[in-house]
């Protein structure tokens, strides 16, 4: 009893962590955008985590934890309900947390999926298509992606040689991917920003408030100490502290090797990549946070700060127009963090590296097709796109009739 | 009386202040102003080059008597050259009149 309360505490203080995450990628985002799209962001983000959590509650926890059910989907019924042990709230339901703090747990991380795609569409999407894509997607497509590994689906028991079992620990898949593919997917069907490719070459739309950017990447970290050390599922000693260790080791190097990479290739100390790294080594780390020794967690961690200046040039140069660099952070090094569970620390090996590769393609081909039918019958319909002087003038003055910055006059651009 | 208007560096404003000031000159407005000219700011924002030629540079407006106007230029002219390309302009022309608005008297004796 007393073990449970004290490990009930710390997944409620890592609820609190991972939920002031959103005030962390809100912040992120709107650095990076103009100040014309900042009610626009600030909206799309209050939206996600409210509407979010109402889903999770409706549907989400349901579909995601379905109990025994056929690996694929499963749906245990609407909304919650305390289990019970002769007529009273059954404590046993689990040594690390009791069901309420496992719905808001779980709920929390729903929400980030969805955030995600918010960043990459950025500055040009109506915000009607993306309400509908939110609830659709945070909804229903994350909960069932869920469902296979965490709720105890077919991947979590994938088997090859003697190796069993899809791994990720905190979702460098299954919350980061999941959101990175469908931003991936968005960005595709939405097309760049007036003025971001002239004649071929890119260009750069500079960010409005780099200090506000700055204490998002901040925030974001500090969130990822209850993202993955929650993902422990207790307070367990060993496991938490190691997997603060690993998380924050991962954080640092990934911010020096993107900015040491940054500044050999573009001769410029460029704060934006420096912080992207960041956000890449906290990416890349939450697949195998609590099975990587520190060394390990250092190497996870710098690959994924130079994959993230690789990746934002390469993006930049197949012309998708990812204004806060999400597809990068959280797809790219989402897909390395899951892979480098069979390279590096206690689980690596050759059969676990395909069992994570499968694990890595089965994500792919559902979130691209589920997000790619929703968003292009938004496109056929309703439209996804702001129209040219709404786009020109801003989405704030459009789409919401505010001003986030009413007293003070900014450089408009 | 002359309005001196002058467009210079805002990293020279202070300079240029505290000059005014040791030629009597005590009064007078300024603002931030965006502008174009020869100077190109070079930038790198992820990963990509760009350069901006809006300058970002400080307004003075400063109404004198005309024996006063000499010292102010020459004040403004050595407080706020760098010698690069960038350091700004001034604009010399003749003011018609003068009001005090408390007490409604004019000339130049409104502007000691």
């Amino acid at each position: 009893m007393e073990l449970l309360t004290i490990n009930n505490v710390w997944m409620m203080i890592c609820t609190a962590l991972v939920f002031f995450m959103h005030s962390g990628f809100a912040f992120l985002e709107i650095g990076l955008t103009r100040q014309k799209n900042t009610i626009n962001i600030l909206f799309k983000n209050i939206f996600i985590i409210t509407v979010g959590l109402l889903l999770y509650y409706i549907v989400g926890f349901n579909l995601m934890y379905p109990g025994d059910f056929n690996g694929v989907f499963g749906f245990a019924g609407f909304g919650l309900e305390a289990p019970l042990a002769d007529g009273t709230f059954d404590l046993a339901y689990s040594e690390g947390y009791t069901y309420w703090t496992d719905f808001l747990f779980q709920g929390m991380f729903a929400a980030t999926a969805a955030t995600i795609v918010s960043g990459a569409v950025a500055e040009r999407m109506k915000i009607g298509a993306f309400m509908i894509f939110t609830v659709l997607y945070v909804g229903f497509v994350y909960p069932i992606a869920g469902s296979w590994q965490w709720g105890g689906g077919f991947l979590s028991s994938l088997t090859i040689g003697e190796t069993e079992g899809f791994y990720d620990f905190a979702g460098s898949t299954l919350v980061h991917s999941v959101g990175g593919w469908a931003a991936l997917v968005a960005v595709y069907l939405l097309g760049s920003r007036i003025g971001k490719f002239n004649n071929g070459k890119s260009q750069a739309i500079p960010g409005h408030s780099i200090p506000l950017a700055t204490a998002g990447v901040l925030i974001l970290w500090l969130g990822w100490f209850g993202f993955n050390g929650g993902s422990v599922l207790s307070a367990d000693p060993e496991a938490t502290s190691l997997t603060l260790v690993t998380t924050c080791l991962a954080a640092a190097a990934g911010g020096v090797i993107a900015m040491l990479t940054s500044t050999i290739l573009y001769k410029n100390l460029d704060l934006t990549m420096f912080l992207n790294g960041i956000l890449g080594g906290l990416v890349g780390i939450t697949a195998g946070a609590d099975q990587m020794s520190p060394g390990d967690a250092i190497l996870i961690g710098a690959i994924a700060g130079a994959l993230i200046v690789f990746a934002v040039s390469l993006i930049d140069k197949i012309k998708l127009d990812d204004p806060v660099g999400a597809i990068a952070v959280h797809l790219i090094c989402g897909i390395w963090g899951t892979l480098a569970v069979g390279l590096f620390g206690a689980k690596a090996g050759f059969d676990q590296f395909a069992i994570q590769l499968i694990g890595v393609l089965c994500y792919a081909v559902f979130c691209i097709a589920t997000s790619f039918i929703i968003i292009y019958i938004l496109k056929k319909t309703v439209g996804i796109r702001v129209s040219e002087r709404e786009e020109l003038e801003g989405l704030d003055a459009h789409e919401h009739k505010m001003d986030a910055y009413p007293d003070f006059r900014l450089n408009e651009h | 009386m002359k309005k001196v208007e002058a467009i210079i560096r805002k990293s020279k404003f202070s300079n240029v202040k505290k000059a005014l000031h040791e030629v009597g000159v005590n009064f007078f407005s300024y603002w931030d102003v965006t502008g174009l000219g020869n100077e190109k700011e070079g930038h790198v924002y992820r990963g990509v080059s760009y350069s901006t030629s809006d300058i970002q540079r400080r307004y003075l407006s400063i109404v004198v008597n005309d024996d006063f106007e000499e010292v102010t230029i020459k004040a403004i002219l050595a407080a706020a050259s760098t010698g690069e390309v960038g350091d700004g302009k001034i604009f010399v022309s003749q003011v018609d009149e003068v009001y005090r608005i408390r007490t409604g008297e004019k000339g130049g004796n409104t502007l000691k």
